[in-house]
């Protein structure tokens, strides 16, 4: 295969010639004719009761189709979780109601009130202004600590308290850790907060409802990672509309980074005003809504203790962890903080004991669920500011610290549940090394210090969970969903290859990538190639793309498809060329026989196929078209070392980013150009965590950072450029093309990697500083260089 | 209502819009031209930006109104005669300078826009010109590759840092 398009080829992306014209398809891009618009009216406090809504002047407005309000929605379910978490005691999590449209209570900022549909948008919003909402404040529950305090106010009156969960894994090592600790030589804690982030893809969400009263079917346009998820979710458990007459189309998507994985509000009711309305309604998020309707991500406060013994070998990890819901439980929200955090703890470390305790809290905030990461991040994050902090107590260097203690052999069954099937973090860290000039650190610094600043290095070694997930496994857990992947390989006559994947792209290539590895396959041009994704009606069942599953599950899903369609087509080609089918190959699209010089065209066999004449039609259909659903076996353990080297001026507390380097094993890659970019927007978000971002509410729960004047998303000029490398590579053992995903990478190694380098640069500057919370704002940085409280933010 | 007569894409066109029509939302709906994107309601992101007489512009904050007689460009003006990607496109798709695209139709009016004024810009000065474009899945990398190497300099390829 030349290397211009098969696997490991830099192929140019064939879809950035429409997203370079214009002619791209976003889902606002879509107007349906006839199509209504649907304004939302939202909570401007973050707990109130509802006395009552006045919609009478509103539906009185030019223009104005109906005013919904809850009473609309009597006898539609609530907007469902897709996971149920069980606490250490043995109970299932506390699970209230979320109304499509608030029932009698807002719980948040944002929280919608009532919705107007009328023929334009402009009409619609300014109807929204003659509503009379007369809601009676109720306090604000903001504080997670103070949440679970006894007699605080409930975000949920009907539940027993504001506590989810609580949740201990692995419960049984609970005794075994403290006695650990208890004895330990040395025991590093630290408290820390991972800071609460929004994903902000640059499109803002989307929906339009449509209905077609000929044959009862509805259509939904959204901006989903997962169509196919939202039509199991929505028709099954909000709507009541069976999947055969409810079909969801996720077009092209302007990014996700998890805030698109869930069932929202929105798509539900314009799904139900278009059929209620018999007209097609539209609803397009301004900024200003994403900031307080769009889930939130991480979120947690974490106290940490990692035990040493007397040569600094790890003995014990304990964390106690409150991780922030929100108001109610987004689709995969209490799987978060569990599932795919404490099964992390281990990193990439022999740690024998590790106990996790979370306590999952509802709150009157946007609701919290996976961004970026997911999970992942969090356990990274204190993880390795756990390690570097507990090498600055031990006066030992952070590196071989984490040499020291780092696994080396394979597979390895941590404590915390999984089993690491490759990896090879000596190497990673070597690269990382290599890539830093670590051994020119010490000149660079000192160079740095004759300007009058002070420069450090920080460093972090992550793993991650990729590839979700086994699917009896995560039932186990409490996923309410499978987590396979399926795709149809349709060849059609001329030999052409359509390939429908439930897989979803919203930025990662998958048109290119997915046809690169079928080109590989087949030996043909990846022009003749089409990936369909994105379309519950054109493709078969998909779980969609989120914790870098698109390659190692979708992917292996397209593979297994592929291979059948390769083991017909060679049966088809035996006969061709009457020979065994065992003495077929394939290669360069061209089939033959082995030993001979007999050999047929992919085209020839596609086409006999179709026009089945000459055929063996006594043993095999005609027709050239399978299907696969590929359940994955374990989890992908992606890996890597990331170095940061910051300036930090210690006049301004500001840190400027004057080197980053993320050394990689992502196992095989299918498309270099594809994966470093994913590296470089990984790393952007983990970069822009701990230096900039923040979503900020005030004690009476209002988002004080709801618009990009007020939460700092990274600029241009705010970065780096990146050093990336992903030439270590330990193949995953278990999937068909040997990958582990690399989409959430750099979100997760970053982060510690930045605070680690402020860390190193205060201390080397003779500051005493444990530990500085993200975002390291100059703030911040300054105030713990002066030992100053920081005033409340 | 006001009636207005501009040129967008070398085409004449004109239409009725309300005092408070945004020039975003006259090219999105009534002209059908979508590939100017809006991203934020603040002026902040930067993917409505198009050229207006030859500036760039974020056509978020001019009313339609203000752009009667005007000379506009969208993205969908950008290519060559032939339909093929210009070379800011096209370097943008050599250095894979876009993911989702969403933020994209706004970076390339603004990146040719910057070679106007600047035609051999420097890193610094292409990423102090984009302040008011927001990207938020490339981490800026590659865009300003892209841009460095549709000026003209030298750029390492892809996949090969």
């Amino acid at each position: 295969m030349p290397k211009d398009g098969g696997i490991g080829a830099s192929t140019k992306r064939r879809e950035d010639v429409r997203f370079l014209s214009g002619t791209g398809q976003y889902t606002d891009d879509i107007n349906l004719h006839g199509q209504a618009h649907a304004y939302f009216l939202r909570s401007d406090v973050a707990h109130g009761t509802i006395n009552g809504i006045d919609t009478e002047a509103a539906e009185a407005m030019p223009g104005v189709l109906k005013v919904f309000t809850a009473k609309d929605f009597e006898g539609v379910g609530g907007v469902p979780c897709g996971w149920q978490v069980t606490d250490r005691f043995g109970e299932v999590m506390q699970e209230p109601k979320h109304p499509v449209l608030a029932e009698g209570r807002v719980r948040h900022v944002g929280d919608p009130i009532a919705v107007v549909v009328a023929e334009t948008l402009a009409q619609a919003r300014d109807a929204a202004e003659a509503i009379v909402p007369d809601i009676s404040d109720l306090p604000a529950v903001v504080d997670l600590k103070a949440a679970l305090e006894d007699g605080a106010q409930k975000v949920h009156e009907e539940l027993k308290s504001n506590l989810c969960y609580d949740w201990g894994f692995v419960e049984d090592n609970r005794d075994a850790v403290d006695e650990a600790i208890r004895n330990a030589h040395h025991v590093t804690t630290l408290e820390l907060r991972n800071n609460r982030l929004i994903a902000n893809p640059m499109e803002p969400r989307v929906a339009v409802g449509d209905y077609n009263r000929a044959n009862d079917e509805h259509t939904l346009y959204t901006t989903s990672q997962n169509p196919h998820v939202i039509r199991l979710l929505m028709g099954a458990f909000v709507l009541g509309i069976p999947e055969h007459k409810l079909r969801v189309v996720a077009p092209d998507v302007g990014g996700g980074f998890g805030a698109k994985i869930y069932h929202y509000a929105e798509e539900a009711f314009c799904t139900f005003a278009a059929k209620a309305l018999g007209r097609p309604v539209k609803w397009t998020s301004s900024r200003s809504e994403a900031f307080m309707s769009d889930a939130h991500g991480r979120d947690h406060v974490t106290k940490i203790e990692l035990a040493l013994d007397k040569d600094n070998n790890f003995t014990a990890l304990r964390t106690e962890t409150y991780a922030n819901m929100g108001a109610y439980l987004s689709t995969f929200a209490p799987s978060i903080p569990t599932w795919l955090h404490g099964t992390l703890m281990a990193g990439n470390y022999k740690t024998p004991l590790i106990y996790v305790n979370v306590k999952a809290v509802f709150t009157n905030t946007v609701p919290v669920d996976a961004y970026r990461g997911a999970g992942r991040p969090e356990a990274t994050y204190q993880l390795e500011r756990v390690v570097d902090q507990a090498a600055r107590e031990l006066g030992v260097s952070p590196i071989e610290l984490r040499r020291q203690n780092f696994i080396t052999e394979f597979p390895y069954a941590t404590p915390v549940a999984v089993e690491y099937d490759t990896g090879d973090y000596h190497a990673t860290m070597d690269k990382l090394l290599e890539m830093t000039d670590h051994a020119g650190f010490e000149a660079r610094a000192a160079e740095s210090k004759k300007n009058g600043k002070l420069r450090g290095f920080g460093l972090a070694h992550y793993i991650e969970a990729c590839g979700i997930a086994p699917s009896n496994l995560v039932g186990q857990l409490g996923a309410r969903a499978g987590l396979y992947e399926s795709a149809t390989v349709r060849v059609n006559a001329t030999g052409s290859i359509s390939v429908m994947t439930g897989s979803h792209s919203h930025g990662q290539g998958h048109e290119t990538t997915f046809a690169q590895v079928i080109s590989e396959m087949i030996g043909i041009d990846a022009n003749q190639v089409d990936i369909i994704h994105g379309d519950t009606g054109r493709g078969p069942m998909g779980m969609g793309t989120y914790g870098s599953r698109s390659i190692a599950v979708g992917g292996s899903a397209m593979v297994r498809a592929a291979e059948k369609v390769i083991n017909k087509a060679k049966k088809i080609a035996a006969h061709l060329m009457e020979a065994s089918e065992g003495d077929i190959e394939l290669k360069d699209g061209k089939f033959s026989v082995a030993g001979t010089d007999k050999e047929v065209a992919w085209g020839d066999v596609t086409l006999a196929a179709y026009v089945p004449h000459n055929y063996p039609l006594e043993d095999i259909e005609p027709g050239l078209e399978e299907t696969a659903f590929y359940d994955p076996a374990n989890f992908t353990y992606p890996s890597g070392a990331y170095g940061c080297e910051v300036e930090v001026d210690p006049e301004t507390g500001k840190v400027e980013i004057v080197g980053f380097a993320a050394a990689d094993d992502f196992g095989n890659v299918i498309n270099p150009m594809i994966v470093e970019g994913q590296v470089h927007g990984g790393l952007a978000q983990g970069i822009g965590q701990a230096l900039m971002e923040n979503c900020a509410y005030d004690a009476d729960g209002q988002l004080i950072s709801a618009s990009y004047m007020d939460y700092a998303m990274p600029r241009s000029s705010d970065l780096p450029m990146f050093k990336v490398d992903h030439s270590c590579v330990t193949p995953c053992t278990h999937n068909p093309l040997g990958v582990k995903g690399c989409g959430e990478a750099g979100a997760i190694g970053s982060p510690p990697a930045v605070v680690n380098a402020v860390l190193d640069a205060l201390n080397r500057g003779g500051h005493k500083v444990a530990h500085i919370d993200m975002p390291t704002s100059p703030a911040r940085v300054w105030a713990a260089m002066n030992k100053t409280p920081m005033a409340a933010e | 209502m006001n009636r207005i007569e501009l040129k967008v894409n070398g085409k004449t066109v004109s239409g009725e819009v309300e005092g408070r029509t945004l020039l975003v939302d006259f090219l999105r709906q009534t002209l059908r031209l979508t590939g100017t994107h809006v991203g934020c309601d603040t002026s902040q992101c930067g993917a409505c930006t198009i050229h207006m007489n030859g500036m760039p512009v974020k056509s978020c904050s001019v009313l339609a109104a203000e752009a009667d007689g005007a000379e506009v460009t969208t993205i969908e003006g950008m290519a060559n005669a032939d339909g093929s990607l210009n070379t800011m496109q096209q370097a943008f798709q050599d250095f894979h300078g876009l993911q989702c695209g969403f933020c994209t139709p706004g970076m390339v009016m603004a990146a040719t826009a910057l070679l106007r004024e600047n035609p051999k810009p420097s890193e610094g000065e292409i990423r102090h010109y984009l302040e008011g474009n927001i990207c938020r899945c490339t981490g800026y990398h590659n865009i300003v590759k892209a841009i460095q190497a549709a000026s003209g300099q030298d750029v390492t390829p892809v996949a090969a840092e």
